[in-house]
């Protein structure tokens, strides 16, 4: 519907937006419900989300386990802090690689807008460098090495 | 994705703006840690010090010339970063597309409340 936006907040923080054609209700359940998680949330295709779990109530925990065709995997884990159906989730999240990253507090919003729904995902992480680490991820910000990786092809 | 240790030292090198643009100036071919200084407006000390984070990650390679020692990407350095980027980059806008279908597909009739 919208292309995702992601932008730097603050000294530690990275706000992600996107908007859906649906209502707040029916996102919230998307982003709540395991066995609609195991629908969407599976990043380049050829992964699977064969576990899922997802309590979403404070204090309860979430675990998504991600597998591809290779074989390979990795994990994350979180609890749940607040959870106001359908408009507000916050929530401390990890992904184990396997060792865990540092904690990243996620407040995640979903707001009528218009016809659809606004997604404003407010991830605090406990440090700069922390935050720098996962922009150079090539989410936003890494395009220095993503140009060195193409230079490098070129000069091959 | 198989070897974290590497990738979280692969992820803590690459945290530093001076660094990313060495690797991007190493991409283009071997430099001495002169010429990798020349950009920068920091001294050639603070220059080694970033060399040695990146050699540490295994992410450079230093060799011996007669008296220069220049610095060149080690090759397949970045591979592991490359799938884990590949991974973040591309998954989350995947997912939302998916998202977007499976929206799509919901049965009408949940509307929210005004």
């Amino acid at each position: 519907m919208s292309k995702l936006t992601l932008q730097r907040e603050g000294d530690t923080g990275v706000v992600i937006t996107r908007r859906f054609a649906a209502t707040p209700a029916d996102v919230f359940r998307a982003h709540t419900e395991p066995a609609l998680l195991q629908q969407w949330c599976l990043g380049p295709d050829g992964w699977t989300m064969p576990v899922c779990i997802c309590d979403a109530r404070p204090g309860g925990t979430m675990r998504y386990e991600w597998r591809n065709e290779a074989g390979a995997g990795f994990h994350l884990t979180g609890e749940f802090v607040e959870v106001l159906a359908p408009h507000r989730i916050v929530h401390v999240e990890r992904m184990h690689l396997p060792d865990p990253t540092p904690d990243n507090r996620v407040e995640t919003t979903f707001t009528a807008d218009g016809n659809g729904t606004l997604m404003v995902m407010r991830m605090a992480l406990p440090d700069q460098a922390t935050r720098e680490a996962m922009l150079a991820t090539g989410m936003a910000d890494g395009m220095e090495v993503g140009y060195a990786r193409l230079d490098r092809r070129w000069s091959k | 994705m198989h070897e974290s240790p590497r990738l979280d030292a692969t992820l803590a090198a690459l945290v530093d703006p001076t660094r990313r643009a060495i690797l991007a100036r190493l991409a283009k071919g071997e430099a001495t840690i002169n010429e990798l200084a020349a950009p920068f407006p920091i001294s050639q000390p603070a220059i080694s010090r970033h060399i040695r984070v990146l050699e540490e990650a295994g992410l450079i390679q230093r060799r011996v010339d007669g008296t220069r020692r220049p610095c060149r990407l080690t090759p397949g350095a970045l591979d592991e970063l490359d799938s884990f980027l590949e991974m973040l980059r591309k998954g989350m806008e995947r997912s939302y597309e998916r998202l977007d279908q499976l929206l799509a597909r919901m049965p009408p009739g949940r509307k929210d409340k005004p």
